[in-house]
This record gives C-alpha cells, sequence and structure tokens, in this order.
C-alpha cells in the first residue's frame, strides 16, 4: 500500500512503535524559534524545527505596490515563500515554480484571517519566508515563523497562528513527518491553527484517509499546535523581556541560536562530519 | 556592564517615568535555561507577571481582562473579553485597558508634530514623506507662505525638511499636513536621525525630562516629531553626541536605570572635551 508510487525497503516504523528518528507516533521533532533576528526588517523570526530551518522576515505595514494591488478600505498581506537552492539535497533550481507559488498564497491567507487589516487601509504587509533547511513540514514551520514575525513587527492581530503537520505512514497515524515519512508514507495533513479560538486556517491534505484516520490526525496536530504556541510566545517574551542592559556583550554572537546543540545531541551524524573536518 | 544584581532595584526605583518592561532579576544563568524548552515556558510567565504586574508584557491574543474596562488602543474585545492585539505592556488607567506598542509603524494622528521630507513636488501642492506608509500632500493654502500656482518649487524643493502638523486623516487613511502654525517652518541646517516611533515617548521622557538632559548637557536644539524623525542642530561635536544618547534610549528602551546611564554617558563627552 503506498501513496505517490514510492516506495522504500526503509522500516519507517519499528517493532516497538517507534520511528525512524527514534520518536513515537505523536511526538513533534525539536522546535526552536528566536524571535527579532534580522535588523532590517520591521519584524523576524528564526525557526529551527528539526533538520528545517527557516527565516522570515515581515516589512510594513507599508506602501503597496503596485497600485493597482490596493485595497481602499483594508491592507493585505502579501507573502513570499522561498527555498533556498542548498535547502534540499539535489540542488533546488532557484525562483518561484507552482509549488512555492501555492504555499505563499496559502500562508498569506492564513495571515489575513487574522491580522486586523482593516486599521491600515491601501496598504501592504510583506512576509517573506526563506527555506535555509527543508526536511518535511517547511509550510507549517514558515508559518509558524511568519506569525511570529507579524508580532515582532507589532502588527496587530487577533492571535498568533501556529501550524502543524501530521499524516499516516506505514498505516499508523504520526504527528509532524520528517522527510523520509513525507515521501514513502501514505497521507501528509498539514494544519494551521488559531490557538485562541480553535479556528483552522490552513488545511491541506495529500494521500489519502479513512473519516477516522483524518479526525486521529486533526487532533494529533491540533494538540501540537497548542504546544507550538507556547513556544512561540516563550520566543517573543524572551525577547522583549529582557532588558538589554542585562544581555552579555558575547550575546550576539549566539542569535541564530547555535543549530547543533540541543536539538539532536550526541547525534552521531554531528560525530562524524567533526571527524571529517580533522582529516 | 552596568545593573549588577546588587544594583538593579535601586536603578530601577530611579527611573523616572518607570517605563520598564517585566523582567527577570533571577541571575543569568536561569535566563539561558529556559531557551527554547517547551515544558518551561510557564516558569517564564509567571516570573514576568510577579516581577512587574504594572507592566505586564502581552502578546497578541493575549486576554486581559473581562467586564468593567473599555478596550483601548491595542487590544480588541470579543464575546465580552478584552484581548490584546499587539505585542506590548498593558496599561490600565481609569476605565480604559491599553497596550503600548513596543514596535510598528506610525500611523498619523491629527494633531501630531511631525518631520517631513518633501518627495514631490506638485503644482498645487507638495508630497511629504512622514515616515508612515502614507504619504502626506501639503495644499499652497496649508503653507506658511504666499505660493501661486505652479511656484511652489520656489519654495520647497524635492529632499527638503519641514516641521509639520497633520490636520487631516479620513477614514482610508488620506493624510494632509500644514505648516499654518506658530513654529512649524523649513527645516534648514542640523541633521536628522530617525527612530522607531514606539520609542519617541521614550526620548522625550515624562515631561520632557529626558529630552531636556540631552539639551543641557549637549547645548543642541532639539525637536523630536511624534513619527520617529529627531532633528537636532549645533556645535557639530555636540550634534554628534545627541545622535549617540539618542541611540543609546532606542536601543536600550525598555532597560532599568537608562536615564543614570544616559547622563552617565553625557558626562563622559563632557569631561573628554575638557582633557
Amino acid at each position: 500500500m503506498n501513496m505517490g508510487g514510492a516506495t522504500t525497503d526503509i522500516k519507517l516504523i519499528d517493532e516497538n512503535g517507534r520511528r525512524i528518528d527514534g520518536r513515537r507516533p505523536d511526538e513533534l521533532r525539536p522546535l526552536k524559534i528566536e524571535a527579532g533576528v534580522l535588523k532590517r526588517a520591521d519584524g523576524s523570526a528564526y525557526v529551527e524545527w528539526g533538520e528545517n530551518k527557516v527565516l522570515a522576515a515581515v516589512y510594513g505595514p507599508r506602501e503597496c505596490h503596485p497600485r493597482h494591488l490596493q485595497n481602499p478600505t483594508r491592507a493585505i498581506v502579501q507573502c513570499n515563500y522561498n527555498m533556498a537552492s542548498f535547502s534540499v539535497s539535489d540542488r533546488k533550481k532557484p525562483g518561484p515554480d507552482r509549488r512555492s507559488q501555492e504555499i505563499s498564497k496559502i500562508i498569506s491567507e492564513a495571515l489575513e484571517h487574522v491580522v486586523f487589516t482593516h486599521l491600515f487601509p491601501r496598504t501592504s504587509i510583506d512576509v517573506y519566508i526563506e527555506v535555509l533547511q527543508a526536511n518535511a513540514g517547511t509550510r507549517c514551520a514558515g508559518l509558524t515563523a511568519a506569525s511570529v514575525a507579524l508580532a515582532d513587527a507589532g502588527v496587530p492581530m487577533k492571535d498568533m497562528i501556529a501550524s502543524c503537520a501530521s499524516g499516516k505512514v506505514a498505516d499508523t497515524i504520526v504527528l509532524d513527518l520528517r522527510n523520509e515519512e513525507d515521501n514513502y508514507g501514505q497521507a501528509d495533513v498539514p494544519l494551521g491553527l488559531v490557538p485562541r479560538t480553535g479556528e483552522i486556517v490552513l488545511l491541506q491534505m495529500d494521500g489519502d484517509l479513512s473519516i477516522e484516520e483524518f479526525k486521529k490526525a486533526l487532533t494529533m496536530s491540533t494538540e501540537a499546535c497548542y504546544k507550538i504556541s507556547e513556544v512561540q510566545k516563550d520566543a517573543l517574551r524572551r525577547k522583549y523581556c529582557v532588558a538589554p542592559a542585562e544581555i552579555p556583550a558575547n550575546m550576539g554572537d549566539t542569535i541564530p541560536a547555535p543549530p547543533t546543540e540541543g536539538v539532536y545531541e550526541g547525534n552521531p551524524q554531528n560525530d562524524t562530519a567533526n571527524n571529517q573536518g580533522g582529516q | 556592564m552596568h545593573g549588577t544584581a546588587a544594583e538593579r532595584p535601586q536603578g530601577r526605583a530611579n527611573a523616572p517615568d518607570g517605563f520598564v518592561l517585566c523582567h527577570s532579576a533571577g541571575p543569568r544563568s536561569a535566563q539561558e535555561q529556559k531557551m527554547s524548552s517547551m515544558n518551561e515556558t510557564e516558569d517564564s510567565k509567571e516570573e514576568c507577571s510577579r516581577q512587574d504586574s504594572e507592566r505586564e508584557l502581552v502578546l497578541p491574543g493575549d486576554f486581559i481582562t473581562d467586564g468593567k474596562f473599555k478596550a483601548g488602543s491595542g487590544t480588541f474585545m470579543e464575546d465580552g473579553k478584552i484581548y490584546a492585539s499587539t505585542l506590548g505592556i498593558k496599561s490600565m488607567r481609569s476605565n480604559f485597558v491599553n497596550v503600548v506598542p513596543l514596535s510598528g509603524q506610525y500611523i498619523p494622528k491629527v494633531g501630531d508634530q511631525v518631520i517631513g521630507i518633501v518627495m514631490d513636488v506638485g503644482p498645487s501642492n507638495w508630497l511629504v514623506d512622514i515616515n508612515s506608509p502614507y504619504p502626506a500632500p501639503m495644499h499652497i493654502n496649508e503653507a506658511p507662505w504666499r505660493v501661486d500656482f505652479g511656484d511652489t518649487a520656489r519654495f520647497l524643493n524635492v529632499g527638503e525638511a519641514i516641521l509639520a502638523r497633520i490636520f487631516m486623516v479620513d477614514e482610508v487613511k488620506h493624510v494632509q499636513v500644514s505648516m499654518k502654525e506658530h513654529g512649524l517652518r523649513k527645516i534648514q541646517g542640523g541633521q536628522i536621525v530617525t527612530i522607531s516611533h514606539s520609542k519617541v515617548p521614550r526620548v522625550i521622557g515624562r515631561n520632557g525630562s529626558m529630552i531636556q538632559t540631552i539639551k543641557n548637557y549637549t547645548n543642541c536644539r532639539i525637536i523630536v516629531g511624534q513619527n520617529g524623525r529627531i532633528w537636532v542642530d549645533g556645535d557639530a561635536e555636540a550634534v554628534a553626541n545627541a545622535v549617540k544618547a539618542i541611540k543609546i534610549i532606542e536601543d536600550e528602551a525598555q532597560s532599568v536605570g537608562l536615564t543614570e546611564k544616559l547622563k552617565e554617558f553625557l558626562e563622559g563627552t563632557q569631561k573628554e572635551k575638557k582633557v
């Protein structure tokens, strides 16, 4: 039984019910968010989610160009999702393609739903999402980062969107798929949630699920979104709670946060990478 | 590094306008432990609110209060409950709840004094950039001079700065500025620095105390526009120091004991002068 025709002999779920990276089916990958990492942007956020690395920057509200796009009654949210050519193992051809256009569109529509656009008629709020490293679930990581960046930019909104995917791998419903699970799995369901009201602002499904399976997946990712929402809030509190006078001089070196520590501590891959460097 | 654990409480007490963000007085290491761990977010939240319940940080969507209060700026009401809409500091005054933003664009308000830069010259008006998403035209009737139709460029040209007042904003944010008031004029000489407009109240200080301190020490003429543009004029060296002082305020607007730190900096510049 398979989704996209891609088959593999990788055992996606082992006898103990553990996944290839050792997670339980309802476990998230390690998530790390840093707010306000870019100086030139009005607001920004950096997200490391498992092996995903995503940077989001927000400009505006600013004058809307081209002029014909501007709405006399409210602001528009323009999102630009872009994958770096080095973000995947085979070099990605740079520039917009069908996939990134689709993701840009759904993310701007999700964000438009929470931002108080009526306060800024005739303007545009520009959100740039740059995927530096991809390992499945970048649209969720992008939307999560974009929400933090919008809050950092001081844009008024109902709530910060949290986003997470779930899906079906080897006939099991799992949370937050990684690359192999996405490629050789049976279904992938990304979800964008407004945590305070429980509204769904993004929901897609790639693959097939029965109604029961779908409900289970949705419950799983909804719960995960509440956890993600806390990490988002924590990132902003960290940036704004600490009085700048308290931050040691070398603090600048650690922003963005070092990538490997705390994420995969003691991962043999890291060791081999270090050894190769030494040889 | 100033502000060791022993000095800090004192510094806070001395801060005149008390624009103190909720901030943990705990040791640095405690802060670091908090980084990015999911289950510890509750701790940081509690710590913040306990430290400074008056100056509590709120995030978009945070519940503030229900009943009795009216939703002011930076908040919204849903099902009789008031939530924060922007990231900022919660403030409850009489029967209003406001959130004082910590970032964001300048949105023009009628009566604001702003520093604008002429972007374009038309036959009967000038288009002025007021550091906001909305450009502000100024009609010749609103200029302090008698200007004939088509003669606008003789009075103000592209790139020149003016001190103006917002005299009209309509519901679709069409803005108009005016210079027809005592004290409003074309700005000549000096230097303009731009800061985030949300830091403007901090630069001015309570009853203008902060800006007065800079003026006293540097002997500069300073005008602060509500849109985050600040004009500084005077002796070249003094201007440089005043600009540095303003940057210090902008960078550390949230920190404790800022007034002391600023005075220390300004004292330092004066000593250098004598040597």
